[in-house]
C-alpha cells in the first residue's frame, strides 16, 4: 500500500505526467467543448465520436495533398463539420432521432476512414512542437502547457470565446433558451431547430479540430478506428462538468488523465494490467457520472426533440 | 406536390358517395383504389429513389478507388444468398441481430435509449463460453443452462445502467454506451486467464477461448443444402413474444405508457423506475441472448474470441430503430442486415477493401432514415398548404 501511494506520488510530482496528460486531452477538451455547446443547446451528439474520427481522416488527406500543416487543419476541421452537418440536418430538420443518426454516423465514419485510408494511404507531417520561453520553464505544468505543439495552443483563445459566446451573446442566450424551454423560445420568435442546428455545428469544427489535433499533433499519422471509442468521453465529460465550461474542461482534463496513466507507469518502470489501464478512464467516468449526475442541473429540454406545437 | 395531390384526391373519395349517391358506385371504388395508390406511391418512389442514391454513392466510391462495382454487389449477393449453404448462415447470422433487435424495441417502447448492445452480446456470449466449456451434463442441459447464464449476464449489465439511471440520474444512453468499453476489457482480460476463458493449449500468441464441444452447440435442421440453427427459431418466436406482450398486455401497455407519456404515466400509477429499469434489463437480457445464439450457432467458429461481438449489437440496434420498433418489420430487417454481414465476406475475391460493406451499410441505414424525413416534411407541407387554402377559401 505504502508502495503504491509511493508510486503515486512519485507520478504526480514529476511533469512528464501532465505533459502526456495534456496529449492525450487536448483531444478530448477541444471536442467537450464543442459538445458542451451542443448540449446547452439540448442537443446529444453520439457522432462527436465520428466528427472526430473524420476530422483526423481529413486532416490527414489535407497534409497529404498539400503538405502543408494549415491545409490539413482546415480539412480536419471541414471534415467535422461535414458530419455534424448529416447530424444536424437530420435530427434538427427533418426531426430524425438523434441517437439513430449519431451512431449511424459512426459507423459511416468508422467504415469510410478505414476504407478510404487503406486505398489512399496519406502521409502525415506533424506539426512541431512549439516551447513558448519563460512558461514553458513553470514547474510541474509548465511543459504541459507551454511546450507543446502549437494546435494545442489553439485551445487557449477558444475556451473564453465559447464562454463568451455562449453567456455573452444574444446568440448564446438563445442557444441556451433552446436548450432550457424550446417552446418558449419558438413563442419569441427564435427559430429552435435552426439554433440547435448551428449548435451541433459548432461541435463539428470542435470536434473536427480535435480530430485534427489527433493525427497532426498527437501521432503524426492517421490509424483506421485509432479512436476506439474514445470520443465518447468527450459525452462524459460534459455530464461530469456538471454542464458547465469549466467543469466540461476539468473532466476531460481527468479523463486524459486516466488514459495517459498507462504510459506514464510504464515510463516509471511500473507495471500495471493492460485492460485495467485502458478500462480506467471509462470506469472513471462513469463513476464521476454517478456523483455529479445527480447533483447538477441539466439543461431541460435535453435530449428532447422540438416539435413545434401543443405539447 | 405529388403528395398534395394524393391527400386532395383522398378527400373528394371521402366525400364523394354522399355528393353523387347511385350512380357513380363501380367508378367510385375504382377510384378509390386509384387513391389509395396515389397515396402509397409517393411513400415507395422515395425509398426506392433514396436507397438508389445510395447504392449509387457507393458504386460512385468503389469505382473512383478503382474497384467495379457490379462486382461488388454481385459478390454481396453471392456471399449472402446464391452460393451454396449461404442464406442458411445469413439466418443464422439475422437470429442474434433480432434478438438484440427485440430487446431495443422493449426499451425504445418504454422511452429508453439502450445504446449498449455491444458489451451486453459479448458479455453474454463470454459467459456462455464460461458455462459451455465448464459445466458437464448431457449437451441440450449444457446449451439450456449456458444460455440462460448468456441472458442473465446481460440483463444484469444492463441492471447496472438502469440502476444508475434511476437512484443517480445518469442519463442510459451514455452509461450504456461506456459499459461497452468496459466490458470489452473484462473479457479480454478473461482470456489472459486460464481459471476464466483462456485456452489451455498456449500454442498462439492471440488469447482465445477454449472450443465449445459439438454436442453443446445448437442443433440445426438442413433445409435445401442450408443449415438453419434453431437459434432463429428461438429469435423469431421471441420477437413475435416482445411483440404481442408489447400490444396487448398490461404490462406492454403500461410499459408503451411511459415511453409516450411519462407525466401521464406517473399519474397512472406507472413507476418509471421500476417499468423503465425492467425494459432496460429486459433489452440488455435478449442482447446476452443474441451473444449466446451467436457463439452456440457456430457462425463466428466454436470458440470465444476478443471482440466477438463484432457489431452485431450496433447492428441490431439499428435493425430495431429502422424497422421503427415495430416488431414485424424487425424480422426482414434483421435478414437484410445478415445478408450484408455475410455477403461481405466475399468481397476479398473482387479485390475490394471488404470495409466497403459498412459503408454500403451505413449508407443503406441513412436512405432508410432519409426516406421517412422526407415523406414527413412533405406532408407537413401539403398540410400547410391545404389550411392555406382553407383559410383563402
Amino acid at each position: 500500500m505504502i508502495a503504491f501511494g509511493g508510486a503515486i506520488w512519485e507520478v504526480l510530482k514529476s511533469g512528464s505526467t501532465y505533459a502526456s496528460t495534456m496529449r492525450y486531452s487536448t483531444l478530448l477538451v477541444f471536442a467537450a467543448i464543442g459538445e458542451w455547446v451542443a448540449e446547452r443547446a439540448g442537443t446529444i451528439n453520439i457522432s462527436v465520436e465520428g466528427m472526430i474520427l473524420t476530422g483526423a481522416f481529413t486532416a490527414a488527406l489535407g497534409s497529404d495533398l498539400t503538405g502543408n500543416i494549415w491545409v490539413g487543419l482546415l480539412f480536419g476541421v471541414l471534415g467535422g463539420f461535414l458530419v455534424s452537418y448529416v447530424q444536424g440536418t437530420l435530427s434538427h430538420r427533418f426531426n430524425t432521432n438523434q441517437f439513430v443518426v449519431g451512431l449511424t454516423l459512426n459507423v459511416f465514419a468508422v467504415g469510410l476512414t478505414a476504407f478510404l485510408d487503406a486505398q489512399i494511404e496519406p502521409s502525415v507531417k506533424a506539426a512541431g512542437i512549439l516551447r513558448i520561453p519563460g512558461l514553458a520553464s513553470i514547474p510541474l505544468i509548465g511543459r504541459a502547457l507551454f511546450a507543446q505543439t502549437w494546435i494545442q495552443y489553439m485551445l487557449y483563445p477558444l475556451i473564453p470565446l465559447a464562454w463568451w459566446a455562449v453567456y455573452r451573446t444574444r446568440w448564446g442566450l438563445e442557444l441556451r433558451c433552446v436548450g432550457e424551454n424550446p417552446q418558449a423560445g419558438d413563442v419569441s420568435g427564435i427559430d429552435v431547430s435552426k439554433r440547435r442546428r448551428q449548435a451541433v455545428f459548432v461541435c463539428g469544427l470542435c470536434a473536427g479540430l480535435g480530430g485534427a489535433y489527433l493525427t497532426l499533433g498527437q501521432t503524426g499519422s492517421f490509424t483506421a478506428n485509432s479512436l476506439n471509442g474514445r470520443g465518447f468521453l468527450a459525452l462524459a465529460a460534459v455530464i461530469f462538468g456538471g454542464w458547465t465550461l469549466k467543469g466540461t474542461i476539468a473532466g476531460a482534463l481527468t479523463f486524459g488523465f486516466f488514459q495517459a496513466l498507462g504510459s506514464v507507469f510504464q515510463a516509471h518502470g511500473y507495471k500495471a494490467n493492460a485492460q485495467l489501464l485502458t478500462a480506467l478512464p471509462y470506469v472513471m467516468a462513469l463513476l464521476a457520472m454517478l456523483v455529479f449526475a445527480y447533483r447538477s442541473r441539466q439543461p431541460n429540454a435535453l435530449a428532447r426533440p422540438f416539435v413545434r406545437g401543443l405539447t | 406536390m405529388s403528395s398534395t395531390t394524393g391527400l386532395n384526391s383522398a378527400i373528394d373519395i371521402e366525400t364523394s358517395p354522399l355528393s353523387e349517391p347511385t350512380a357513380a358506385a363501380p367508378t367510385s371504388d375504382q377510384r378509390a383504389r386509384w387513391a389509395r395508390w396515389r397515396q402509397v406511391l409517393p411513400t415507395v418512389l422515395i425509398y426506392v429513389v433514396s436507397i438508389a442514391v445510395a447504392l449509387a454513392l457507393c458504386a460512385l466510391l468503389v469505382s473512383t478507388t478503382g474497384g467495379s462495382a457490379m462486382k461488388v454487389f454481385s459478390a454481396l449477393l453471392d456471399g449472402s444468398l446464391r452460393s451454396p449453404g449461404a442464406w442458411g448462415i445469413t439466418v443464422n447470422t439475422a437470429a442474434p441481430l433480432l434478438a438484440v433487435a427485440a430487446g431495443t424495441i422493449v426499451a425504445g417502447k418504454a422511452g429508453l435509449s439502450n445504446i449498449g448492445q455491444e458489451g451486453q452480446v459479448l458479455l453474454g456470449a463470454a459467459a456462455v463460453a464460461f458455462i459451455a466449456t465448464r459445466l458437464v451434463a448431457p449437451g441440450p442441459v449444457v446449451i439450456v443452462i449456458s444460455i440462460a447464464a448468456g441472458v442473465a449476464v446481460g440483463g444484469l449489465w444492463a441492471l447496472l445502467a438502469s440502476v444508475m439511471k434511476f437512484s443517480r440520474k445518469v442519463p442510459e444512453v451514455i452509461s450504456t454506451l461506456l459499459l461497452y468499453f468496459i466490458a470489452i476489457q473484462i473479457t479480454d482480460f478473461a482470456l489472459t486467464k486460464r481459471w476464466l476463458l483462456a485456452s489451455l493449449s498456449t500454442d498462439s500468441r492471440v488469447n482465445n477461448g477454449q472450443p465449445i464441444k459439438r454436442n453443446a452447440r445448437l442443433p440445426g435442421i438442413e433445409l435445401f443444402g442450408n443449415t438453419i440453427s434453431w437459434g432463429a427459431f428461438v429469435a423469431i418466436i421471441l420477437t413475435a413474444l416482445i411483440g404481442f406482450a408489447l400490444a396487448r398486455t398490461t404490462s406492454g401497455f403500461r410499459l408503451r405508457m411511459l415511453g409516450l407519456n411519462p407525466r401521464t404515466a406517473r399519474r397512472a400509477g406507472v413507476s418509471a423506475a421500476k417499468v423503465g429499469g425492467a425494459a432496460l434489463v429486459v433489452s440488455g437480457a435478449t442482447a446476452g441472448l443474441a451473444g449466446s445464439l451467436w457463439l452456440m450457432g457456430g457462425v463466428p467458429g466454436d470458440r470465444f474470441t476478443s471482440g466477438m461481438s463484432s457489431n452485431l449489437g450496433w447492428q441490431g440496434l439499428l435493425v430495431a430503430l429502422l424497422a421503427r420498433q415495430r416488431a414485424a418489420l424487425a424480422i426482414p430487417m434483421a435478414f437484410v442486415f445478415a445478408a450484408l454481414r455475410t455477403g461481405s465476406q466475399f468481397l476479398s475475391a473482387t479485390g475490394v477493401d471488404r470495409r466497403i460493406a459498412d459503408v454500403v451499410q451505413a449508407m443503406l441505414v441513412l436512405a432508410l432514415l432519409v426516406a421517412p424525413a422526407i415523406e414527413m416534411v412533405q406532408k407537413q407541407r401539403a398540410e400547410r398548404t391545404m389550411t392555406a387554402k382553407e383559410v383563402t377559401a
